[in-house]
């Protein structure tokens, strides 16, 4: 029994990588996860991860900023201390829309990312969980669990097939702790 | 997805033979991962030189007052308002460029969206001290906020525009950092793999655990692309805002229902004049020339000279409006920008934003480095001047003769500008240091379909329409680093 713990195919081409995903999943081999240098659109459709809700989420932050402030200055200007500017009433509603519009974008940039950085699990002092560490340079990464039942020299054979510049078998997940 | 071949009739985004996705990361990671060079150190020593002397200014402002500075009765707002105006100005080419052009997938972006957002924030920071500064009691400044206090409480006005400034101004900072600290996260997380020791250490805990999954991925894209939906009105309310510091007042030469649009084009003007300032030099000494190409200087030039004219439109009708309105004190601000004591300060204003960017419609001028670096100086020292004349001007003769005074700056007025220009320029040095200057995932992006050398495989395997392949080869001859001889075949 080898001590393979992941398995991991090194393209240098994001479309050949593609078809590498391809070809993988035509052979009932499961992906664990694919790491790029940069954002590759259509891979998420191909490894099934469902589209984002972020945008939800940037939208309630974004009304939730709106009502804080215009709440706030509603109380400050109408409820607590109305000011007698010319007889003009206290709920000058337009002078209100620069801070709200303000507070909506606040509250929406901040809440969007923060939920975005809890959700992927990103914040400063994290241990990078790096699989191979040219996978933020110019290498693509395809990572395969070696505990499936698939023998592993299918997998490297089908990697190699499929244009792979270099395949790793790795004994520990990770290589970025040391 | 990145094979889609692009059409040949569009000029390349990334010039050179040769480039991998490794020699992007190695070009743009030079100056980070090795020591500075001697430019560097000059550089570096001459802006911190400077921005000590804005350390000693300011603190001579705090200790004996805004009293050490050239203003009176008469002429309240000077400098230090028209710095900051200046520095907010520059500050809004960033966040259009990261922004505004993601939003059109103008992808020419990519490799200048870095360094702008930087320039962006760092202006940001500049205006914002004169604007602590310009209290004369800095400890003031937290009256600006919305806080519960002994005196009633006694809220802030939410019916002035200095308070929609404050939040104005805040909100653009902070989301302009969040902006681009989320776009810089990849990088950092290259810069990371390659380092070692306490670099890594470093660069490990400020890219947050990056590794670039295909969820992360997916996710960013969406946080970037709301991230510069929400921007673009931001950009456009936060000068609208400044201006409204001035347009809701009653000061003739202030009181104008077209600042807001006005100073945005303004704005944009002066910021891509200074992305234009700093990236000229950047790409020369950095060695930048494959990623920040004669398309991308001369993209930022036809901006300068889109926004340079609607600033020209917009002058003219300030003038005719003066005009036509009738009202007297309102006339005698627009003659007085020409026949006051002032005069020259408003043929700097209308010289340098009108006349000289309107050399800027021929080509030669558009691609001609060291005129278009020239002209990108000279943008700013007239923008300068317009806030200067639009501030100054105004106040110093307005509706009572006998309370007309001239302005003359301090040496503190003087060393506060020039000092911030030197606060201004150590931070972009650090930048270049420390950071990758050009968002290196976003060019990676480009390398399979915008590059020269995807092109020239496109050109090499023929199928092209012979006119395309033409009008490409022609595009080409601009560019000063392409290699022209390789296409004399093709």
């Amino acid at each position: 029994m080898s001590n393979t713990k992941f398995i991991l195919g090194l393209f240098d081409d994001p479309d050949v990588m593609m078809h590498g995903i391809d070809k993988l999943q035509k052979n009932s081999i499961p992906i664990y996860d694919v790491y790029t240098p940069m954002p590759i659109h259509g891979i998420e459709d191909k490894l099934g991860v469902k589209p984002t809700r972020l945008g939800y989420a940037a939208f309630m932050f974004g009304c939730l900023g709106g009502t804080v402030i215009f709440s706030l200055v509603y109380y400050f200007l109408v409820h607590d201390w109305p000011m007698d500017i010319g007889g003009k009433p206290a709920f000058a509603a337009p002078d209100f829309i620069p801070a709200t519009f303000e507070w909506t974008v606040l509250y929406t940039a901040f809440g969007m990312t923060g939920t975005f950085f809890f959700a992927t699990h990103l914040f400063p002092g994290r241990a990078p969980r790096v699989m191979d560490l040219r996978a933020t340079n110019d290498r693509f990464v395809i990572a395969i669990d070696a505990k499936g039942n698939t023998p592993h020299e299918d997998i490297t054979n089908i990697l190699k097939e499929a244009g792979a510049v270099e395949i790793k078998h790795n004994d520990r997940k990770y290589v970025s702790y040391e | 997805m990145a094979s889609h071949n692009e059409s040949i009739i569009r000029e390349p985004l990334i010039t050179g033979k040769d480039i991998t996705y490794a020699k992007v990361t190695e070009d743009v990671l030079r100056p980070v991962e090795n020591t500075p060079t001697k430019a560097w150190w000059i550089g570096f020593s001459v802006a911190s030189l400077f921005a000590m002397l804005w350390v000693f200014a300011v603190s001579w402002t705090f200790w004996y007052g805004v009293g050490s500075w050239g203003l009176n009765k008469t002429v309240g707002w000077a400098w230090d308002i028209t710095g900051f105006v200046w520095w907010v100005g520059i500050g809004h080419a960033g966040t259009l460029i990261s922004a505004i052009l993601l939003m059109f997938r103008q992808n020419w972006r990519n490799s200048i969206n870095r360094s702008a957002e930087a320039m962006t924030i760092f202006a940001v920071i500049c205006a914002a001290t004169y604007i602590v500064a310009h209290m004369g009691r800095p400890w003031m400044a937290v009256y600006s906020l919305p806080l519960p206090n002994q005196y009633g409480s006694l809220w802030v006005n939410f019916n002035s525009p200095l308070i929609w400034d404050v939040f104005a101004i805040s909100t653009y900072f902070s989301v302009s950092l969040v902006f681009w600290y989320t776009g810089l996260l990849p990088d950092l997380a290259t810069i990371r793999d390659r380092a070692t020791g306490i670099r890594r250490r470093i660069y490990s805990i400020c890219s947050f655990g990056w590794t670039g999954s295909v969820k992360t991925w997916q996710r960013f894209e969406t946080v970037s692309l709301i991230l510069a939906g929400i921007s673009t009105p931001l950009v456009l309310s936060v000068h609208s805002v400044v201006s409204m510091d001035f347009a809701t007042s009653l000061e003739p030469g202030w009181h104008t229902t077209i600042f807001p649009p006005y100073f945005v084009a303004g704005a944009i003007f002066s910021g891509f004049a200074m992305v234009q300032t700093l990236l000229l030099v950047t790409r020369k000494v950095l060695g930048l020339e494959n990623y920040i190409t004669m398309f991308h200087i001369e993209s930022m030039n036809k901006i300068i000279l889109l926004t340079g004219s609607i600033v020209g439109v917009a002058y003219l009708t300030e003038f005719f409006i003066a005009y036509y309105s009738g009202g007297e004190y309102e006339q005698y601000t627009f003659l007085n920008r020409f026949t006051g004591p002032y005069w020259w300060a408003g043929c700097m204003m209308y010289g340098c934003n009108v006349l000289m960017t309107q050399m800027m419609w021929f080509k030669k001028v558009r691609t001609n480095i060291p005129i278009a670096w020239i002209l990108s100086i000279v943008v700013n020292i007239g923008m300068w001047f317009e806030r200067f004349v639009i501030i100054v001007i105004s106040l110093h003769r307005d509706f009572i003769p006998s309370s007309w005074a001239m302005f003359y700056p301090t040496w503190v007025d003087m060393s506060v500008f020039i000092g911030s220009i030197g606060v201004f320029f150590t931070l972009f040095l650090l930048f270049i240091r420390f950071l990758p200057s050009i968002a290196m995932a976003e060019v990676k992006l480009l390398l399979k379909s915008s590059s020269e050398q995807a092109k020239k495989k496109l050109l090499d395997a023929g199928h092209l329409d012979a006119s395309h392949a033409e009008f490409y080869k022609e595009s080409l001859t601009k560019f000063d680093s392409v290699e022209l001889s390789d296409y004399e075949k093709v």
